[in-house]
């Protein structure tokens, strides 16, 4: 028991400071901002049949959904997500390829190494309109056909490469060189190093490569527009439509198109769950 | 092919551009034995280790092991195997999987190189552990992985980098006594890097001591304690007085020193700065008079029948045939 003991004054206090709440506030007007005009697309995707694109809600329906697969004029965004898909996944593939043979050629530093790499991701600071517009002249200048798996591709690829080589050093970074000289003193060879030690230790990060380069290619705008040539992709098509016709049919496609990704995500999640399962389960039976 | 050695560099060298890491190092270890490198961070004694293995190229001069000159060979046609810092066990394998890769890369079937493998994990007595991740192995469990991973390779020449440097001070005198037993049991060499003296000391059929580049003086840790051959060393591995006699330097070990009246013998006068009880002895360590460091290890019943205090003048005395001169370093 304190008898007489000295003043608490100048004691640490177990109150929250006044700038906790300061800060607090901040942040729950941050998360407002981030996601409230997210949340009011989703909630006016299901606007009722006679309501518009703004509140009040007059009833709910799914007549919105709808009106994506009915012919007319929604007629392009099936096709045209489609076309996103497969541009995205083919950016993803040649982002991994590349940036993971650059984070393991960058391990050592060679003569040169500093001027290639800022070379390298310059282009992230470059304005992305220009670089779209440069491209598509560069075509027209040599007589090409721009395209989605040519202009468009190389556009996005100067967007998901720096931002895919970055990602990759990071997770580089970790790497312990030890590893490999373990395997090298084990008699693999340098094939068998890469596929058995190298490519296994990085594959989280390289899955996490894969997926942020879909995403960037995904909902990419400014370099595709100039490069796209005649069919467009998802986001172009969305533009177009925002410009000549409002209707909650819109909201509807953002909250669709936001499903997805969230899907994409839950399957990768779960898959590497059940990679951690499944060896939590072998150490289970061995134990 | 002499069969005496297993190991013989002969005035190897290694250059990283301008500045030599390894000067021109000649040294025979004989079959079968313990061999420890030990000196100062920097010294050489890890790149030596590395160039043995073939992770580092030798600049010039040549690598014997049991009479073959391996300097050009890759690491697994060298008949060695490596044990790295910290392990480098490969973080995504089962221990099996990880004892079991060399026999993987040269295309043993999945049955054959796991029971060979789990007969390795037996030996270093971790085949209960044969389903884990190094991730879910303590610091000492994994060493043993590591070690049943090497010796799967059957190498002539064990190379241990800093083996016990991840390991409490309790764990690592046991893994000693374990390793001790191992390589005396295998009859095959290892070669340990090591900075602490102890480690070298209380394993080491031979001890290899070196710095700059250079190895200082190579012995049994008996001759090397009993006979430094320069100040560098007889600091190095401790409990060694260096101090100014008549002909230069000479070194006499702390615990043949005793304070106390001047008699005949040599003697050196100073003042006591402090003073360690360690059990069985009491170190009193001293400033003398003539501007150097001295200390006494002095038995403690000894030293409890006349004791000292930080502050006290103090006279240091040894007998004559206890010091010897040091050449100069």
């Amino acid at each position: 028991m304190m008898v007489g003991g000295p003043s608490r004054a100048g004691a640490v206090s177990e109150k929250r400071p006044w700038t906790f709440y300061a800060l607090g506030t901040l942040f729950v007007a941050y998360m407002a901002f981030l996601y409230g005009p997210m949340i009011v697309i989703y909630v006016l995707s299901f606007q009722g049949e006679n309501g518009g694109v703004t509140f009040p809600m007059v009833g709910t329906s799914l007549t919105w959904f709808a009106d994506i697969v009915k012919p007319g004029q929604m007629a392009n965004i099936p096709v045209s997500f489609s076309r996103s898909v497969a541009l995205a996944s083919v950016v993803s593939l040649l982002t991994v390829v590349f940036s993971v043979a650059a984070g393991l050629g960058f391990r050592r530093r060679f003569p040169g190494s500093g001027v290639v790499f800022y070379l390298a991701v310059a282009s992230l600071v470059m304005p992305s309109l220009l670089v779209g517009f440069g491209i598509g002249m560069g075509f027209q200048f040599l007589g090409l056909d721009t395209g989605l798996f040519t202009s468009a591709l190389g556009a996005q690829l100067t967007w998901t490469l720096p931002f895919g080589m970055f990602a990759m050093f990071a997770v580089v970074n970790r790497f312990n060189r030890a590893w490999e000289e373990a395997a090298a003193d084990l008699g693999a060879s340098a094939f068998q190093r890469l596929r058995y030690i190298t490519l296994p230790i990085l594959l989280p990060g390289i899955l996490g490569v894969a997926m942020g380069a879909f995403t960037l290619s995904y909902d990419e705008y400014a370099r595709t527009t100039l490069t796209i040539g005649q069919n467009n992709t998802l986001p172009l098509e969305i533009y177009a439509l925002i410009s000549s016709a409002t209707s909650p049919t819109l909201f509807a496609i953002g909250t669709l198109t936001t499903g997805g990704s969230f899907l994409v995500i839950a399957i990768t999640l779960i898959l590497v769950m059940r990679m951690q399962r499944r060896r939590n389960a072998a150490i289970l039976k061995a134990g | 092919m002499d069969s005496r050695f297993d190991v013989e560099l002969v005035s190897v060298s290694k250059r990283y551009g301008s500045t030599l890491a390894v000067d021109a190092i000649s040294l025979r270890i004989p079959a079968a034995s313990y061999c420890c490198l030990l000196g100062p961070s920097g010294c050489g004694k890890t790149t030596t280790l590395r160039m043995i293995a073939g992770h580092e190229a030798i600049s010039s001069g040549d690598i014997l092991i049991r009479g073959e000159n391996v300097s050009d060979l890759a690491p697994i046609r060298r008949g060695t195997a490596m044990m790295f810092q910290s392990y480098a066990l490969f973080p995504h394998l089962t221990c099996l999987d990880n004892v079991a890769f060399s026999l993987k890369m040269r295309g043993v079937g999945k049955a054959e190189r796991h029971a060979k493998a789990l007969e390795f994990l037996a030996l270093v007595q971790m085949a209960d552990f044969a389903q884990r991740l190094p991730a879910q192995l303590s610091g000492g469990q994994q060493q043993r992985v590591a070690l049943a991973r090497a010796l799967i390779m059957r190498p002539k020449v064990l190379l241990l980098d800093e083996p016990l440097s991840a390991l409490d001070p309790f764990l690592r005198i046991k893994v000693r006594e374990e390793l001790k037993r191992l390589q005396r049991e295998l009859g095959i060499t290892f070669i340990h890097v090591t900075h602490s003296q102890d480690e070298a000391m209380a394993m080491a059929d031979m001890m290899v001591v070196m710095q700059d580049g250079h190895i200082r003086q190579a012995g049994s840790p008996r001759e090397v304690f009993e006979r430094p051959v320069s100040p560098f060393i007889a600091r190095f591995i401790g409990s060694h007085n260096v101090l100014n006699g008549p002909d230069g330097l000479i070194a006499v070990r702390a615990d043949r020193c005793r304070l106390g009246p001047a008699g005949d013998g040599p003697f050196v006068t100073g003042r006591v700065t402090a003073v360690e009880y360690q059990g069985a002895m009491v170190r009193v360590a001293m400033a003398t008079d003539p501007g150097s460091e001295a200390s006494a290890l002095v038995p403690d019943r000894e030293f409890y029948a006349d004791p000292v205090a930080p502050g006290d003048p103090a006279t240091l005395t040894w007998a004559e045939h206890d010091a010897h001169a040091l050449m100069d370093a």
